[in-house]
């Protein structure tokens, strides 16, 4: 038996199944990292004045500047392939999701060099509050590329079968795995200033 | 494909190339402001407002929620209300505490 509305929009929503699912996902997701932001806020209020601010000099800026990049590139490379599949172009597809793939990869690289250089200087989360809301909150986002990534692999090779034979589920597909991708950038696009810059 | 379709998703890869850039250069901007002699307030004031901005242009056009039904955006808008009482309690707890010293 087919499962109902996973390429039709349900009549009484406007839209197919997995993508209220995803959208329901992601606000759960907004809850938990709205939970550890709120957390940052009471251990910043809590800190001594200025000691935040203090305690992050010791953050490399233009390796997270240079993250927050590659993480934007990552993101217009998740809709190209989207795109790609739009158009009927499964080659592009195949090209951009690739390079999505690279951009995750590259982000994790970096995230390893910064947390080695930490750990090197001898900085854990135990070294003040401001380390321990850095490496849980980073260390999250870090899981969330590394599930991200997984998935996407999944549908770069062995999934993108289903473009031969249900090309409009596989689309959906990608556009579901994109929602989650651009929601894990949103989450970095926060994480960065409040974390390396102020 | 009818070549109407195709003239819209070029006309949507135009926007995305223009989101990709505005996210770049408020990337630059963001990290720039970071240097400026600012106070705590200013700062943090300066870079949410820029973050905010940038979320806002994923939000809307990477995951197309400017063209999304209403259900999703009912969802949302709850979340956001209760992310907003998230943010707002250890404020709540700070102000109680001031009051009471």
């Amino acid at each position: 038996m087919e499962i109902p509305y996973i390429v039709d929009e349900r009549p009484d929503t406007g839209i197919y199944n997995a993508k209220l699912g995803i959208w329901l996902f992601l606000a759960s997701e907004v809850m938990l990292f709205g939970g550890l932001f709120s957390s940052y806020v009471f251990l910043r209020l809590g800190a001594p004045v200025g000691a935040f601010h203090e305690w992050g000099q010791e953050l490399n800026i233009p390796l997270a500047t240079l993250n927050t990049l590659i993480l934007i590139s990552s993101s217009m490379t998740m809709v190209m392939s989207w795109v790609s599949l739009k158009m009927n172009d499964f080659k592009k597809f195949k090209l951009y999701m690739a390079l999505t793939l690279l951009c995750a990869l590259c982000f994790l690289v970096i995230k390893y060099l910064e947390y080695s250089a930490k750990i090197h200087h001898h900085i854990y989360p135990s070294t003040n509050t401001f380390y321990a809301i850095y490496f849980t909150l980073t260390g999250l986002h870090g899981l969330h590329i590394i599930g991200g990534m997984v998935v996407l692999f999944y549908l770069w090779v062995p999934g993108s079968n289903m473009w031969k034979i249900k090309p409009e589920q596989f689309t959906n597909r990608i556009e579901i795995v994109g929602l989650y991708w651009h929601f894990v950038d949103l989450v970095w696009i926060f994480l960065f200033p409040i974390l390396y810059l102020l | 494909m009818s070549s109407g379709d195709d003239v819209d998703i070029q006309s949507h890869i135009k926007v995305y190339m223009m989101v990709f850039a505005s996210l770049a250069v408020l990337t630059i901007v963001t990290v720039s402001a970071s240097y400026l002699d600012l106070t705590s307030g200013e700062a943090i004031f300066l870079a949410l407002v820029i973050a905010s901005i940038k979320g806002s242009l994923v939000a809307c056009f990477f995951m197309h929620l400017i063209s999304e039904k209403a259900l999703i955006t009912w969802v949302l808008m709850l979340t956001a209300g209760f992310f907003f009482i998230l943010m707002f309690l250890p404020m709540a707890s700070f102000i109680d505490q001031a009051q009471i010293g």
